[in-house]
């Protein structure tokens, strides 16, 4: 009989123990849950942006998962923005951070002079009948010329056309001011109208 | 306003981000300048050439499993936190089965409860999930009638259920329509009803596992969620409707379904 109630005893504690950490781990998982219902639809924002910033798919990967994890621990605290621009700031730091710590082999978006980037390959396209009208390209070749943009230029157009965030989201997203967004969008468009003429000059 | 000026400001009027002042300088510009009415052409082009290449990409599955199994408490649970918010087919039905057995058995009947309760309240937060993302607007309703026999047919082919659609408008809950939603990524049929203001979505799913035929309630998110089996299909509803008047709409579709009266 006393053997039984020895017997017993630990397991008792050990099923309270048990209790208690399934309760604790519930609350992380209602968090984890709220996260996940808050932030994963947008998964496909945050990766598309994510594969233009960085070079490779899985470095692309590695930053989209970073930011969903930083996100997670700065949810608590977490009043806005909205979601969509949150997240890919975020993102856009994880790939900065990670730029940093390569040593700046591949250049940020931030570290770009506007002024550098005025190279002799982006000229103005010349006006004509033949340029207005532009070849329906491809997405595949679309992707290429986008990826093909100088990093301020390349973040810009993919926020505002595959992201679809206002000129002040994109502002809140990369740090800088309206005005800025909408020079370097004027500029990225310019760029990719003549890279996009000369893609078409050479499927031709 | 010149053509400098006009360079960066017809992209805004492209993008819609100017107000009526603004956009009737540039397009009263763009008017009387052929190079800025063609550039204004050209990137107008490119946009919509853009728009339809459709370039947002979509995440690989397998980095959305990565990042479910990287978020925290997966560790710290029996199992997994992917398993648990995603579970495959076999365990968001199984799960029951599995419960049931082990309690029937007596056998490690506690940490299998919890197991059990955990898949039940990882489904029902999934359904909650399902029913806040159909309240977003336009993804209420596939199919949009008030007749039970359009709505009926409307899933042939769609799930691999045909879920009782009832019409219990005179008992006060409006038939809206039907749904396909998706739990787990699994087709299952959402017959959408309403009270008042109130939206009721009524998921039903092909049960796999034993009976469970007695209708549990809970509240996630506070959202009112009721759920039991019922000729071999699985019923979720879920709604903001108080907790009577949902256990009131759970009545009259169980007492539609045996026209007899309930067994």
């Amino acid at each position: 009989m006393l053997d039984r109630v020895q017997q017993i005893t630990p397991t008792a504690s050990w099923t309270t123990e048990r209790y208690t950490m399934t309760g604790d781990a519930r609350d992380e998982h209602d968090k984890a849950r709220r996260f996940r219902d808050a932030a994963l639809p947008y998964l496909d924002d945050v990766f598309t942006l994510a594969r233009y910033l960085m070079r490779t798919a899985a470095d692309a990967d590695d930053a989209v998962q970073e930011c969903y994890l930083r996100a997670l621990r700065h949810f608590d605290g977490y009043r806005g923005p909205a979601m969509k621009p949150w997240l890919l700031a975020i993102l856009r730091n994880v790939c900065n951070a990670e730029f940093a710590r390569r040593g700046k082999q591949e250049t940020p978006a931030d570290q770009t002079e506007e002024e550098e980037i005025a190279s002799p390959m982006w000229q103005e396209p010349q006006l004509s009948q033949e340029t207005t009208l532009l070849r329906q390209q491809d997405g595949e070749t679309i992707r290429r010329l986008v990826a093909g943009l100088p990093a301020p230029f390349r973040e810009a157009i993919v926020l505002r056309e595959m992201n679809d965030l206002s000129y002040s989201e994109i502002a809140e997203v990369a740090g800088v001011p309206v005005g800025t967004v909408m020079s370097r969008l004027a500029r990225a468009r310019s760029m990719l109208r003549s890279a996009w003429n000369a893609a078409e000059g050479a499927a031709l | 306003m010149n053509c400098g000026e006009a360079e960066v400001m017809l992209h805004a009027l492209i993008d819609g981000e100017l107000d009526a002042g603004h956009a009737r300088d540039v397009e009263a510009h763009a008017a009387t300048c052929p190079g800025c009415t063609e550039k204004l052409k050209a990137f107008r082009a490119m946009r919509t050439a853009m728009a339809n290449a459709n370039l947002k990409e979509a995440a690989p599955a397998s980095l959305r499993a990565r990042i479910e199994a990287a978020l925290p408490s997966s560790s710290a649970r029996v199992i997994p936190l992917s398993q648990l918010s995603r579970p495959t087919r076999r365990t968001f039905f199984g799960g029951f089965a599995v419960g049931t057995a082990a309690s029937a058995a007596l056998a490690a009947s506690l940490l299998l409860t919890v197991f059990h309760n955990d898949q039940e309240q990882a489904i029902a937060n999934d359904v909650v999930s399902a029913h806040i993302r159909s309240l977003q607007a336009g993804h209420l309703m596939d199919v949009v009638t008030s007749d039970q026999h359009t709505v009926k047919p409307w899933f042939d082919g769609k799930v691999d259920v045909a879920p009782p659609v009832i019409d219990l408008t005179a008992l006060g809950f409006t038939l809206l329509g039907g749904r396909l939603d998706y739990i787990d990524g699994e087709p299952v049929a959402s017959v959408v009803y309403q009270r008042r203001k109130h939206v009721i979505n009524l998921f039903v799913a092909q049960r796999l596992g034993a009976e469970h035929a007695t209708v549990t309630a809970r509240t996630v998110q506070g959202y009112n969620v009721r759920h039991w089996t019922e000729q071999g299909l699985d019923f979720w509803a879920v709604s903001d409707l108080d907790p009577i008047e949902l256990g009131e709409f759970v009545q009259k579709v169980s007492a539609a379904l045996h026209p007899t009266g309930p067994s």
